[in-house]
Formats: structure tokens, C-alpha cells, sequence
């Protein structure tokens, strides 16, 4: 396989966007990248959506946002993996480049969620339905009942998992696009609603709306662009067992540690080589799980990491700079393809105040469901 | 001179507390206190409750009786009644005759039924305000009047409540208040609805705030201060649409109007969202304490979406006229009965009785 690079880069603001529709969002964002990447080429387009069907009644999103962008006749697969939709189109859109069949490949994500479905019914049908749905659990239970795990195992704190909302929020300061841009504290966090215990309102990411895109390109393209070079160093995917109870330990996401083992070894990176990653925080404990799944700490160590600021901007692996799905908001189809954009925000050494100085390399880490799918990708500027 | 030549206003005397409700659905916590009790986000300390015989026509009829005993006039002469609400008690069949049997209107009368979520009642004074402007006829009466409905644990529950109020248009040396300028503006805004059949309204959450309520309140007023030459200073009081205590106060921040402005028509915290009745009971409220020449500012807002901004000034009949009923206040503040949630979801027929 060849060397893919990314070579542009477009987003949405993410939050409840009353006045654009599913295809406004896309075609914003796939515009915004298509202009960055400034190539006059596009063989193909993958973009990742969990559920446009139950969320704005609209299937056949090839056809639509083709369509719409002004693309048509280049061909178009709409890719669904849950929440890690949009990593899995990145991933897609990679092999088609990788292959050699195609030069310049669109990957983006996109939902639309506060069109007044019964949102948190939509989600569910992540879960197993037959075993999971049937008996009435919805993804802040099942996320409960892993935080509930890990803390018996590790002895992991109310208030370490509370630290993850807090640092995320502080980020999300720094993005004007992100969703939710208000400093929150630790006891605020503890003393929002109750959702599923342990969970509270403040540990859960928001309902949004939101697209992005990426457009990857062979190097013959990609050394035509005068933007900075971010090349895909290594990807990674695997899966779990869709239904939480089938799992041997619910403590930990064997999917994205079996996904970042192949893309650490796909690019010859440790764990301690990664200096900015943003990973799949739909919920605090998730984003304390990922951590430990991806190497940055060691088992156990993920609620007392956060608390200690070892994943804060100043921290030895800043996590979440862009605000993670916690603040910076959840469009479920899009946060893997917006965390891909952080990275490359990162790498360009273009993130503003929140940028950190000299990153190098980057990663990013999607999940669908509980954990039953889930994407790594590492990128490094050349 | 043309305006209101008679006004009146009526509030159930049962109220549940916010609390109430907020303990019936394990909310408590999410309530702040703001030191006059648990109001969960709203700003409400009660609401009120109609009672198990009354509905929007009872209630329009109360606040009407007392609009034509300010006026004085035969109700014989009144040419056009039109009661706004969202919850006439019938689909099909209109209230509005029952109401103008009870107070001897007709039967030489122009009858219509409203509907605009809650601006139907500014919407009845628009029309009967054009009409007497018009010379179509010598007197139009207007109500506004609603028993809302919010579902069980709903956030609208909170808020939704029952009231009502009347104003009776005419012109000459009997007016009262003067309408000076009107403006109107809609939009397809679909915030709020209820589908036939269903007993509860839908709402879309957050999207009723600045796309829909603060859009067509602050857009009407913008709208009808530059049209009347008025900034807000030079109005005595203000009042907007009130489906909580914050977004009026928000509204008339925006518009630079303060509190003090706000004040005397200011009912949400005791009564809650009496839709179709909000902001009429609100200028009801004003008129019973406005003094002649005192400039009022009204705008309601109604989902789906719109706003009817009227400004008006008070004369020198509003003083001899406004002792021939009973104040809203003094019917807030007298004999109240306090319901338990049980007594309430009975009272609003929120249980299914078979047989």
C-alpha cells in the first residue's frame, strides 16, 4: 500500500443548528475542505452518518450529498458504524487511496440531530436490541454499568471521573466551534442531575448537530499542496461484542486496544510517541476507559491520570484538546471524522490558543456503542 | 379617539406549587429556591388551576362580565365577540356563542373563535380593535382566555395554567386606554404544537428561545417602537408574553426596558403561563394601576410563530371606570386554595376514569 496524506480539512460549528439541514451541514463542511485542499480532483466520497433515517427520516445519503456538493457523478457509500461512523469512512476513504484505485478521496461525517426525534431511542439502536433494547437500557445505563465496573476494579473516584468533564469544558473555551463553551467545575459536575447512576447530566455529551470532512490524497497530490503535510502513519479498527454482558471484563474497551495495537504497529509508534490525541468521550468514564485502551496510562490509572492533569493541555499526552464530544458537542456521525480534524488542525500547528507547541504526531480514537466497533488513527506532520 | 372602553380579567382560585410538582416527579433537586420556593428552572412559585367546572369559556365569560360592567354600555350594542384559546373546549362548535349568550350579546353579533397558541387573545383584540377603528360598528369585545394543557412530568407542566381577560373596543370620550399603533409580525416557526386529537402539545425544547419567542417579541417591538417615533424609556410599563419569568425579563433587556417597567403587569410567578390570557391579564394588571397618560407597551408572542404589539396610552376614564369590578390583584391575592398533585391531575382530567 502507498503513503495517504490529508490534505484538506472543513467543519461545521457543532451545536443545535435550527437553520441548516443534514445536507447544509455536509456540503458546508465538504466545501470548506474541498477549498482547502485546493486540487481540482475528487474519484470518490465516503461520509459516515449512524442514523439520518430515524434522526431527519432521510436514507440514501450517496446520492444526496454527491448531489447537493455538486459532485455528481463521483461515486459516493455512505458508512455506518454507530458513533464511529466517521472514522470508519476515514478508513474507507484511506484504502481507496492506499490501493492505488483512486487519487483524491472525500471522507467526511455528518448528523443531524435536533430536528425533534426521540433522540436518545435513535442511539439505542446501537445497542443489541434484542438483548440490550429489550430490556429498556439506553447508553448512559450501559455507560453507568462500565463506570460502576471500573470503579470496583480500580477503585476509581466520583471526582476523578468528574475531572474529565471539567478539563474537556476548559478546552472547548479555546474552540469557537465547539458546542458547549461554559467553564464548569468538578462540583458542579457531581451535583447535576442524576442520569444513570453514577452518571450525571454533566458526565454525558450533548445532542448535536454538526458536519466534516477530510480529503486524503496520494503523494503526487498531496506534494502539490502548499498547506503543511499530515500523513496517515498508521490506522487501525476492531470489534467487540456488541451486547456489554457478553464481555469478559467491562471495565476496559478491548476494541480500540486491539485497533490502537494495529496502528501503533502499522506505524511504527509507542504510546509515549503520541503528543495530542483526541479520543471518544461520549460519556467522562469513556474517555478514562480510552485512555488506558490506548497505552497513555496504565490500566487503572485513567481516573487518577485525569484528575492529575496528565491529559490537560500542559500534560505529558493533552487529550481532547478541541473540547472532546463532551464540549465540543456529539453530531454521532461526524465525531470521528471532527476528531481527525483536530489532529490535523494540531499537526498544522494551526489550533490557536489551544495548540500544542511542536506536535509532531497525533491520534485519534472512535467508538461505536459501547465499544463494540471502534477506529485509531495516528497521523504525523512531514 | 378609539381604544379599550372596558377591561376585565378572571384567575381561578386553585393553585398548586411548583414544588408539588417537582416532589411528584422526584425533581426537587433541580429546583433553585430564589427564596420564595422551589421553582425548577421557571421562576414560578404557583400556578394557577381551574376547577373542575370551569373551562375557557367559563373563564372568558368572568373576564367579559367584568370588561362590560367597566363599560357600562347595553350588551345589545356590542357587534363582534371573538374569544382567542388554545383550549376551546369543543373542536367543533365555537365558544364564543356560548359566551355571548351568557352576558345577553346578540343576536345582531359577529362571532369567532381564535386560535394562535398563545396570542389568540391579542389576536381577538387586533380584530375587534380593527372593526371599531373601521366604524364598522360601535363596540367589539375581545377575550383571551385559556386552561392550558402541559403533559404529566412534562416541562410544560410546570407553567401551563388557567386564567383569563376581556377588553370591550369602542371610540369617543369613553375610552379608557388608547390604542395608538398596532403591528403584527408571523413567521412558519414551528416551536410548539398539537396535533388533532392529542392531549398534550409537543414542543421542540430549546428552539422555542431565540429563534422563536425573543425573534417575533423583539422583532414586534423594534418594529412598533420605530413606526410610533417611541423609545423605551418614554413608556410607564411594558408588557411581553410570559411563559416563565425569564424570557420576558430577557426581552425587555434587550429592548432597554428595566424591571421597573415590567413591574405592575408582572403575573408569571403567581399564576404561571396563562397562554391565550398572558399578556392581556398583564395589561389588565396595568390598568388597574396605570395612571392618565401613562404609555403602555403590549407585545404576546405565539407559537408557530407570532407576535401583536400594540401601544396604548391611558386616559383620563380609566380612574372613575376601573372601581366597577374587582382588581387581577385583588383576585390573586384573596381566597386561594392550595390542590395536592392528586387533586390536581384530577381537577385537570389527567387520569383516564373508566365507566
Amino acid at each position: 500500500m502507498r503513503d495517504v496524506y490529508v490534505i484538506g480539512a472543513g467543519i461545521t460549528p457543532f451545536g443545535e443548528l435550527w437553520n441548516m439541514s443534514l445536507r447544509d451541514l455536509f456540503v458546508a463542511a465538504a466545501k470548506d475542505a474541498m477549498k482547502d485542499a485546493a486540487v481540482g480532483r475528487l474519484d470518490g466520497m465516503y461520509v459516515g452518518s449512524m442514523s439520518p433515517g430515524l434522526f431527519v427520516g432521510q436514507e440514501h445519503l450517496s446520492s444526496l450529498l454527491a448531489d447537493y456538493l455538486g459532485a455528481v457523478p463521483v461515486p459516493c457509500v455512505r458508512v455506518e458504524s454507530a458513533c464511529a461512523s466517521g472514522g470508519g469512512a476515514f478508513r474507507s476513504a484511506f484504502f481507496e487511496v492506499a490501493s492505488g484505485a483512486s487519487e483524491v478521496v472525500l471522507a467526511g461525517g455528518v448528523e443531524k440531530m435536533t430536528d425533534f426525534a426521540d433522540v436518545t431511542g435513535a442511539l439505542a439502536t446501537a445497542s443489541d436490541q434484542e438483548y440490550e433494547g429489550y430490556h429498556g437500557v439506553t447508553f448512559p445505563g450501559l455507560y453507568a454499568m462500565m463506570a460502576r465496573a471500573h470503579m470496583r476494579a480500580y477503585g476509581t473516584a466520583r471526582d476523578e471521573i468528574a475531572a474529565v468533564a471539567v478539563k474537556n469544558h476548559e478546552n472547548a473555551l479555546l474552540n469557537a466551534g465547539a458546542h458547549l463553551r461554559v467553564r464548569i467545575s468538578v462540583e458542579q459536575v457531581m451535583s447535576s442531575p442524576p442520569v444513570a447512576d453514577p452518571l450525571r447530566l454533566l458526565d454525558c455529551a450533548p445532542v448535536s448537530d454538526g458536519a466534516c470532512a477530510l480529503v486524503l490524497a496520494s503523494e503526487a497530490y498531496a506534494k502539490q499542496s502548499k498547506r503543511p503535510l499530515v500523513r496517515v502513519a498508521g490506522i487501525g479498527a476492531a470489534t467487540d461484542t456488541i451486547a456489554l454482558h457478553a464481555r469478559s471484563d467491562l471495565a476496559s474497551l478491548e476494541a480500540v486496544a486491539r485497533a490502537a495495537a494495529k496502528a501503533y504497529a502499522a506505524s511504527s509508534r509507542r504510546p509515549k510517541d503520541v503528543q495530542v490525541a483526541e479520543v471518544h468521550d461520549c460519556f467522562t468514564i469513556a474517555e478514562i476507559m480510552a485512555i488506558e485502551a490506548l497505552g497513555f496510562v496504565g490500566r487503572g490509572r485513567g481516573g487518577p491520570a485525569s484528575k492529575g492533569g496528565e491529559t490537560s493541555r500542559e500534560g505529558p499526552i493533552p487529550v481532547n484538546t478541541s473540547g472532546g464530544l463532551k464540549a465540543k458537542g456529539h453530531p454521532v456521525g461526524a465525531t470521528g471524522a471532527a476528531q481527525i480534524f483536530e489532529i490535523v488542525t494540531q499537526l498544522r500547528g494551526e489550533a490557536g490558543k489551544r495548540q500544542i507547541r511542536g506536535a509532531r504526531v497525533g491520534l485519534a480514537q472512535n467508538m461505536g456503542g459501547s465499544g463494540g466497533s471502534a477506529t485509531v488513527h495516528i497521523l504525523e506532520l512531514v | 379617539m378609539f381604544g379599550i372602553v372596558g377591561y376585565g380579567a378572571y384567575v381561578p382560585r386553585y393553585r398548586i406549587r411548583i414544588s408539588e410538582i417537582a416532589a411528584q416527579w422526584g425533581r426537587e433537586s433541580e429546583g433553585e429556591t430564589q427564596g420564595r420556593g422551589l421553582t425548577n428552572g421557571t421562576g414560578l412559585v404557583e400556578k394557577t388551576v381551574p376547577g373542575m367546572d370551569e373551562d375557557a369559556i367559563t373563564i372568558a365569560v368572568e373576564a367579559a362580565r367584568q370588561a362590560l360592567a367597566r363599560a357600562g354600555i347595553d350588551p345589545r350594542r356590542v357587534g363582534a365577540l371573538y374569544v382567542g384559546s388554545e383550549s376551546h373546549p369543543y373542536a367543533v362548535k365555537p365558544s364564543g356563542t356560548v359566551v355571548a349568550e351568557a352576558l345577553g350579546i346578540g343576536p345582531n353579533v359577529h362571532v369567532a373563535d381564535f386560535e394562535f397558541a398563545c396570542k389568540a387573545g391579542t389576536e381577538a383584540m387586533f380584530c375587534a380593535l380593527s372593526h371599531v377603528k373601521a366604524g364598522e360598528m360601535e363596540f367589539a369585545l375581545a377575550i383571551g382566555a385559556d386552561t392550558s394543557q402541559g403533559a404529566p412530568a412534562d416541562p410544560l407542566e410546570y407553567t401551563a395554567s388557567a386564567g383569563g381577560a376581556a377588553f370591550v373596543f369602542g371610540r369617543g370620550e369613553r375610552v379608557m386606554c388608547e390604542v395608538l399603533h398596532t403591528h403584527t409580525v408571523t413567521s412558519d416557526t414551528p416551536d410548539f404544537w398539537r396535533r388533532e386529537g392529542r392531549k398534550y402539545p409537543s414542543h421542540a425544547g430549546r428552539y422555542t428561545g431565540n429563534p422563536a419567542y425573543f425573534k417575533h417579541v423583539v422583532g414586534c417591538a423594534e418594529a412598533i417602537l420605530e413606526k410610533s417615533g417611541a423609545a423605551a424609556p418614554d413608556f410607564d410599563h411594558v408588557v411581553f408574553h410570559m411563559p416563565n419569568e425569564k424570557f420576558p425579563i430577557v426581552a425587555a433587556k434587550r429592548l432597554g426596558f428595566s424591571t421597573a417597567q415590567l413591574e405592575a403587569g408582572f403575573l408569571v410567578r403567581e399564576i404561571g403561563n396563562t397562554y391565550s390570557g398572558s399578556s392581556p391579564m398583564g395589561l389588565a394588571a396595568v390598568l388597574d394601576r396605570a395612571k392618565a397618560g401613562d404609555r403602555i407597551l403590549l407585545v404576546s408572542y405565539g407559537s408557530g410563530s407570532g407576535s401583536d404589539g400594540f401601544v396604548l396610552r391611558a386616559t383620563d376614564a380609566l380612574e372613575g371606570a376601573r372601581g366597577r369590578a374587582p382588581s387581577l390583584r385583588s383576585q390573586l391575592e384573596g381566597h386561594r386554595i392550595h390542590l395536592s398533585y392528586a387533586e390536581y391531575a384530577k381537577f385537570r382530567g389527567k387520569y383516564d376514569v373508566c365507566g
